[in-house]
């Protein structure tokens, strides 16, 4: 078979058919800072370093996407929010910025025009995609409006929430979807080729399917239908198999599967409906020995591999900054090696 | 056979569906008391909760919410800790580096519901946290992380700990570690579980140590 660029090969296994080999996605937000040499802060403070970063990780590693996305906090200050830097790993959010859940009545969703914070991530996707030619994905990614508020309450009063105030719920649900449809659109505007559709809180390990679709899913069909653009939902590692079905009519493209569950099950769920990215564990990862590495990444090609609609990449859609470089080269040479279609006998199960 | 598993099953179809009614009745109707209904009835089905939550079983929120059943009911009936297990030795819990309190809540419910003291430490780094373990005499910490990099912070913790001459026990718990099951090894901690309601029987474990070696 003749070879693809990137943007067929992703788009032939999203049509659940075999591209030319299994297409990749090294999601290493974090590493670009080193690439440049320079801090995580720094690193996220301006669009063309995140440009620079993506596309010489790309140059390297040989993977399938580019990826305009900072870390999930920046969304929370939007919000007001803080955001804490590490040196050694992503920002996270700070303190809530709603203290108390009567502050729902009042919100009003930040409008995009005026939060400056996202215009660094929009700008760093338009530059990718004036670089990159159309011939690779651009992601963008956008925190589902059910699972923003673990940010904007604290998981803790999160749960109460959802248990105990119905109404305060399904009023923070329409102000986070318009702001969730207007941030994921500006970045389709931007160029993003796709939207990741960051949404762990659905996940069975977070809550109980009949809760999720009462809940949750009701809150993705909506926000899915006014994305303009294909969607993949991410669980961030949490398990997906309890909620397939919902998954499958929720409207998404594709779904990020867990390290916590077998492949070759969750491709069987999937059927063709949806794609699967994953699963490889971001965790573990680190201390992975060459060998390991390309035996994980044999394993998953041959579990979720035949057939297509299978992107190979780490399980929780962010690689953890102490994986070596050395290892994201392991990874890359064995899906070179084993992700070749047909797949080997030795490869397909 | 455990004869009160009919029981254990009743109260687990309570807590997973979170019915506080039907929670209070079942302790109405054991006519245990209410300390030795905790630690028969509530402790072990608590486990099992968390057991089944760790094979895909059960969600988060089942946890968290039958842990505040729990705790709440016990507030109600005891107004004070049972005389036992407040010998146990300078205890506490923290959260290290990250701001993420969920899972040390958690472990504090479970803990407080069965009768264990201990200072809760919040949010914490390192400094603080070493200086307060030595300024409270601490013996038993427990170090709950979300990030990858706080989870691998412990190792540092461990070293200075170490260094002061202090004599602490370290458990950890958190995502990484459930994520990577040699971590907690790797950091130097003594112990970890996947869930807050495992951390019981390690401290019983390691509060049984703690009295050996001061003997
Ligand atoms: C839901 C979720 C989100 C939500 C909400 C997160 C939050 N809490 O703020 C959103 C979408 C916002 C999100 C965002 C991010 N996330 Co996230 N997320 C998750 C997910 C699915 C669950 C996290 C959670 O809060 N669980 C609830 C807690 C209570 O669970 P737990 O820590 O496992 O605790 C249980 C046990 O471990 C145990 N336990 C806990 N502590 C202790 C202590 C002791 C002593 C013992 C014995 C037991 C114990 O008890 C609990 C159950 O009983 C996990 C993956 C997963 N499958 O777990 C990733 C995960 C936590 N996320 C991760 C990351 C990196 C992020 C981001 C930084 C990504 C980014 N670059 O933006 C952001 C940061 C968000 C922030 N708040 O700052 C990583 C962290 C590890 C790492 N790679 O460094 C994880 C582990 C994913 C992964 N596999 O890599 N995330």
């Amino acid at each position: 078979m003749k070879t693809s660029n990137s943007m067929e090969r992703v788009l032939t296994t999203l049509s659940h058919q075999e591209p030319d080999r299994v297409p990749f996605f090294l999601l290493a937000t974090l590493h670009g800072a080193r690439e440049l040499g320079v801090g995580i802060r720094e690193y996220f403070s301006r669009a063309e370093q995140v440009v620079a970063g993506q596309l010489r990780l790309r140059a390297r590693y040989r993977h399938d996407c580019l990826s305009g996305f900072f870390f999930g906090p920046l969304e929370i200050e939007a919000w007001g929010g803080e955001v804490l830097y590490y040196d050694d790993g992503p920002p996270n959010s700070g303190e809530p910025p709603l203290r108390e859940l009567e502050q729902i009545s009042s919100l009003k969703p930040p409008r995009i025009a005026e939060a400056r914070c996202l215009h660094r991530s929009l700008e760093a996707i338009r530059l990718l995609k004036q670089q990159s030619g159309g011939e690779v994905p651009i992601l963008g990614v956008a925190i589902s409006p059910f699972s923003l508020p673990v940010m904007q309450l604290g998981f803790d009063r999160y749960f109460d929430l959802i248990h105990e105030r119905p109404e305060l719920f399904q009023r923070l649900m329409a102000i986070n979807e318009e702001f969730c449809v207007e941030w994921a659109n500006a970045q389709l505007d931007a160029g993003a080729t796709a939207i990741c559709y960051f949404d762990p809180v659905a996940s069975p390990t977070i809550l109980p399917p009949e809760l999720y679709e009462a809940t949750g899913f009701q809150v993705a069909r909506r926000t899915l239908a006014r994305i303009k653009g294909p969607t993949a939902t991410h669980l961030a590692s949490g398990r997906c198999l309890g909620i397939m079905e919902l998954l499958a009519r929720s409207g998404t493209v594709a779904i990020g599967v867990s390290a916590q569950e077998n492949l070759a099950e969750v491709k069987a769920a999937a059927a063709g409906r949806v794609s699967l990215i994953g699963n490889l564990n971001g965790i573990e990862m680190r201390r992975w020995s060459e060998a390991e590495a390309r035996e994980k990444v044999r394993e998953a090609i041959t579990r979720g591999g035949a057939g297509g609609g299978f992107i190979l990449a780490d399980n929780h859609g962010e690689i953890p900054w102490q994986v070596s470089d050395e290892l994201l080269m392991t990874i890359s040479d064995a899906v070179l090696t084993f992700g070749q279609y047909p797949l080997s006998p030795g490869v397909s199960e | 056979m455990d004869t009160r598993e009919p029981l254990h099953q009743e109260l687990e179809t309570a807590l997973l569906s979170l019915n506080k009614v039907a929670t209070r009745r079942i302790f109405k109707e054991s006519g245990l008391s209410p300390i030795r209904f905790a630690e028969e009835l509530f402790m072990p089905v608590l486990d099992r909760i968390g057991a089944k939550w760790e094979r895909g079983d059960c969600a988060l929120s089942q946890i968290y919410v039958s842990g505040r059943i729990c705790e709440s009911l016990l507030n109600e009936l005891l107004p004070t800790a049972p005389a036992e297990q407040s010998m146990n030795p300078p205890m506490a819990v923290a959260t290290l580096e990250d701001s993420h309190l969920l899972g040390k809540r958690l472990l504090s419910s479970v803990l407080r519901s069965s009768g264990y003291h201990f200072h809760d430490y919040g949010q914490q780094n390192l400094e603080n946290l070493v200086s307060k373990v030595q300024f409270d005499g601490i013996r038993i910490l427990l170090v709950s992380t979300l990030m990858l990099s706080s989870a691998l912070r412990v190792k540092e913790l461990r070293r200075r700990l170490d260094k002061q001459g202090l004599q602490v026990k370290i458990v950890v718990g958190g995502a990484p570690f459930r994520f990577d099951q040699a971590l907690w090894r790797e950091v130097g901690a003594d112990a970890t579980s996947p869930t807050a309601t495992g951390a019981l029987a390690i401290v019983r474990r390691l509060a049984d140590e703690v009295r050996h070696e001061n003997q």
